[in-house]
């Protein structure tokens, strides 16, 4: 009896380490400015409306579905079913005179995408669809 | 030979190891925002051409197809040439019921499908060499709860048959919205 409480304890005590404080979670942890230079490429147009329509149409090859779009603040949010979820919400503004600048950030499943990859190949899928280049930003 | 009185224990803390792990560390498909060897066969099975009119003509056509088909607008943004639309129908089988049915005679709980939510994305754009030549993509997803409401399916909607029959629509209401009968 005393090892079943022992290990309702523990199950409950390594589920509570998976869990961080509600404040935590609303406030994102960890280094923000890395996370914001892995999320971020410029391209060289000045063009917002057709930066959109390319996010958008990267975002269909890579299966997502659009839930909400506004071009005056230049976002685009979209969900992917295939097996599992990701959230992904893209922005674009402009960066100078002769720049857009565009941020991705996604979520899989309840998690934050937080690693660089899954960015870097977004910006590959989506520099092919402008016909530019994605330039890292410091 | 007698079970142990702590194999039960054992269990429960392999079980909530097993499920901890699970839930911090399911990891991202690596495959997840690239571009897959069939990605031009999809682009071709969700798009057509449509010649003559405007852009936002046959975004209007479109969003007419959706209402046809029951769906609810959920999201349009015309400057962008998107519509997200969205219903909610039964998703129950028969013979995935019958088969619940039979596993709850053997013991086993039984889960059917039971509702689902489709998803439409409808995008437009305007050919850059030809202004009179538009293009329409659509893409569709589906969920699927069980009878107890937990998520069973979350996935695209690739049935080339589906895509054809939508399109045959778009098609008869983009020549009927160009008579204006």
């Amino acid at each position: 009896m005393k090892l079943e409480a022992l290990a309702a304890g523990l199950a409950l005590s390594v589920l509570a380490l998976g869990c961080a404080s509600s404040k935590d979670q609303v406030l994102a942890a960890g280094s923000q400015v890395q996370l914001r230079s892995y999320q971020t490429r410029a391209f060289d147009t000045t063009d917002k409306k057709a930066t959109l329509r390319s996010v958008i149409a990267t975002l269909q090859d890579l299966g997502f579905v659009m839930d909400k779009a506004d071009e005056t603040l230049g976002t685009v949010s979209a969900t992917k079913m295939s097996g599992y979820l990701i959230r992904m919400t893209v922005t674009v503004r402009p960066r100078g005179t002769t720049q857009m600048l565009v941020r991705a950030n996604a979520q899989y499943q309840n998690e934050a995408i937080e690693s660089p990859e899954p960015y870097q190949d977004f910006f590959v899928a989506l520099q092919k669809a402008m016909f530019l280049t994605a330039q890292q930003v410091d | 030979m007698r079970p142990s009185p702590h194999r039960g224990a054992v269990r429960a803390i392999g079980a909530a190891i097993l499920a901890a792990t699970a839930s911090a560390c399911a990891t991202l498909p690596v495959d997840a925002f690239r571009l897959s060897p069939d990605t031009l066969e999809k682009r071709h099975l969700q798009t057509r051409r449509f010649d003559g009119g405007t852009e936002t003509d046959l975004l209007a056509a479109s969003a007419g197809v959706l209402q046809d088909l029951g769906f609810t607008i959920e999201e349009s943004a015309s400057t962008l040439g998107l519509i997200s639309a969205s219903k909610t129908r039964s998703a129950v089988e028969t013979g995935q019921v019958v088969g619940a049915i039979l596993l709850g005679i053997l013991g086993v709980t039984p889960v059917w499908d039971k509702d689902q939510k489709i998803r439409v994305c409808l995008v437009s754009w305007t050919s850059r060499e030809n202004p009179s030549v538009h293009f329409v993509r659509v893409t569709i997803q589906r969920l699927v709860w069980d009878q107890k409401g937990g998520l069973t399916k979350a996935e695209a909607i690739e049935d080339p048959e589906i895509y054809q029959l939508f399109f045959a629509r778009l098609s008869e209401s983009v020549f009927l919205e160009a008579q204006k009968i």
